[in-house]
């Protein structure tokens, strides 16, 4: 009977990454069974010891997996999903769950929910609550099937409190049928604070007018210790690389505060940031979505009013 | 070469949001009276990226494909304008309501009954529910390998090259074909069809399939994936606008503000 929630860990040079501890504690408070995990790639073995708060860490170490494909991470995690037969299995909504998602779930015979906010059970089955439409609408999915496949987007679940890392059990698996090959990667490099990680968001948007516009962007982050951030306007204008797009399609952050500047507020934008703790909003038309979603907000062009704030934060900071 | 791109027909995003209605009871999300649906974003680029393809030289065929109400036709003769050779229209009774894996089944066995099809192009997601799966599932279906998030393709013999956008990087991805590719927006923004291209596409051939055309039963269409219930988010933050005479003013009202919240 498949009982259990299992979920894929991500690790980064070594360390188990965020979104692995908020599986771990979304599958803890599923209340479904025994919560394992399953770690993938090459050289990853070692980091089975720092997965905490699971009974079982399955582990998938080969050379093959290297580089993510698709072929190669479906084939491991579908061996390893048939070997623990669980009722759930979460994977994070990142690069690697929203491509693996799909073709994990159709291996095992069963569906995906893509970038899952809210989990619950009821009746002992799985529902979940996703953003639909550009993040205007929320749907709620169930599974007729076995096991549910979700995957879970960043920050939505609190991370589980630690305790001690599960019994490691290595599997084999045949990787002979990859057919892609990861010819080039280039990570895009940013400095200072990573965007989904920063307590101070300000972001920009195409009412900037040009790229010149981000410069006191740039200076109001630098002064509260934040991030740069865009809409996808912005990114598609080639104004800021894409790896500052917040949304839908870009990142998804929640900071405690999140000042956007000329952004008009679609539903597709706030997606990557209605998690913000406290919205501020600088925009010339007084009816622009974004104001419904602030807390604070100041309707002016951004030339006079951007330049101003800057002097009075600097002036309030100077206060203490 | 003989390229597909499934182009799905969805509600316009393009808005304002205070339109943008469900209904609870149906589970269905309810069009502005007058606004008409559109090809999904990301599948007008997918035909963008097989138009490119075709003008780098070679014999290529290009089918544009969609399953849907007969309205769907609309948005195969939009890709027929940009310059698509020859269209599919999926459409039956048995297709209404399809979850993403009854639509994969009923548009893989499309692509096989065509028969010589060496890329299938599909957008990054759905412009209606921002799925992402379509593409791939359509790839496990035929057995193929899938690339996603594609900001560029290029065919080169019996390969294909493909350069994804993630979040923190760029990756080349080289697969073999035939294969599948997912579309994403920094491909680039899809051409516009002039008068006379939309005039041609008129006259170009669009077959029209059901489920029996494609050797598909109603029984292999159960839905995986129940909706259970579908509504609108209530947001239900007051905003405090600063007041002052001078953006200066205002700016230093703002500053003071965020500091007693203490947030600067
Ligand atoms: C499937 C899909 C996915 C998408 N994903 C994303 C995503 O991930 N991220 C994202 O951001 N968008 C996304 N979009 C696009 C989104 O719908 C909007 O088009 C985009 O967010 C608009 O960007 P913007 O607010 O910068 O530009 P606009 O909508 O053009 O707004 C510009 C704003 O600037 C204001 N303004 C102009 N001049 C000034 C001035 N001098 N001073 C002050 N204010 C000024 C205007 O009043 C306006 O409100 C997606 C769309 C689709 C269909
Ligand atoms: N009904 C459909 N007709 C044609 N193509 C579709 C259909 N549904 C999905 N697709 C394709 O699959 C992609 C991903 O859709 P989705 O998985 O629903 O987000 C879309 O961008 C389309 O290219």
């Amino acid at each position: 009977m498949a009982n259990g929630v299992l979920i894929l860990a991500e690790v980064a040079d070594g360390e188990v990454v965020a979104i692995t501890n908020e599986l771990i504690g979304a599958a803890q408070r599923l209340n479904a069974g025994p919560v394992s995990a399953m770690l993938i790639g090459s050289g990853v073995e070692a980091a089975a010891a720092k997965i905490t708060g699971v009974e079982k860490t399955y582990v998938v170490d080969n050379a093959a997996l290297a580089q993510y494909t698709t072929d190669g991470f479906s084939l491991a995690t579908a061996a390893v999903a048939r070997k623990a037969d669980p009722a759930v299995v979460l994977l994070g909504q990142t690069n690697i769950g929203r491509d693996l998602g799909p073709a994990l779930a159709y291996k095992l015979g069963t569906a995906v929910a893509m970038d899952t906010i809210a989990l619950e059970m009821q009746g002992g089955k799985l529902h979940t609550t996703r953003p639909a439409y550009g993040g205007a609408a929320r749907a709620v999915n169930s599974f007729a099937g076995t096991p549910a496949v979700a995957t879970v987007r960043p920050k939505s679940q609190d991370a589980a409190a630690g305790g001690s890392a599960g019994a490691v059990e290595k599997v084999d698996v045949d990787l002979s049928g990859i057919r892609t090959k990861v010819i080039d990667r280039k990570v895009a490099t940013s400095e200072g604070v990573r965007l989904e990680d920063a307590e101070v968001v300000v972001s920009g948007g195409r009412g900037l007018g040009g790229p010149e516009g981000f410069e006191g962007i740039t200076e109001l982050a630098h002064l509260l210790g934040g991030a740069v951030g865009a809409s996808r306007a912005v990114a598609d204008l080639g104004w800021r690389p894409v790896s500052e797009q917040v949304g839908l399609t870009g990142k998804v952050v929640s900071p405690t505060l999140y000042i956007a500047v000329a952004i008009s507020g679609a539903s597709q934008h706030m997606a990557g940031c209605s998690g913000s703790k406290n919205i501020v909003a600088i925009n010339k038309d007084a009816d622009a979505n974004i104001f419904k979603a602030s807390r604070f907000g100041i309707v002016g062009d951004y030339k006079t009013v951007l330049p101003a704030f800057i002097a009075a934060v600097k002036k309030v900071k100077a206060e203490g | 070469m003989h390229i597909v791109v499934c182009v799905k027909q969805v509600p316009d995003w393009d808005i304002p949001p205070a339109s943008f209605k469900v209904d609870e009871g149906a589970k269905k999300v309810v069009p502005p009276p007058g606004v008409a649906p559109v090809p999904s974003q990301f599948d007008a680029i997918a035909v963008e990226a097989a138009m490119r393809i075709k003008d780098a030289g070679g014999e290529t065929k290009v089918t544009i494909m969609s399953l849907g109400a007969a309205t769907a036709r609309d948005v195969i003769k939009h890709g027929l304008a940009m310059g698509g050779d020859e269209g599919v229209l999926l459409v039956d009774d048995a297709f209404n309501d399809l979850d993403s894996t009854g639509t994969a089944t009923v548009l893989s066995a499309a692509i096989k009954k065509l028969g010589d099809v060496d890329l299938v192009l599909t957008g990054r997601q759905a412009v209606d529910w921002d799925l992402g799966v379509t593409g791939t599932l359509i790839a496990e279906m035929l057995g193929t390998p899938v690339v996603t998030f594609a900001k560029s393709v290029t065919v080169a013999g019996a390969s294909v090259t493909v350069e994804r956008v993630l979040p923190d990087s760029y990756e080349t991805v080289e697969s073999s074909l035939p294969a599948v590719v997912t579309v994403s927006n920094e491909l680039g923004e899809p051409r516009y069809p002039k008068l006379q291209q939309i005039m041609a596409a008129a006259k170009k051939q669009v077959n029209i399939w059901g489920a029996g055309d494609v050797g598909v039963d109603a029984g292999a269409l159960a839905p995986r994936l129940t909706l259970e219930k579908l509504f609108v988010p209530l947001v239900d933050t007051k905003v405090e606008i600063m007041e002052g005479d001078t953006p200066e003013d205002q700016a230093m009202a703002l500053a003071r503000r965020l500091q007693e919240a203490k947030l600067i």
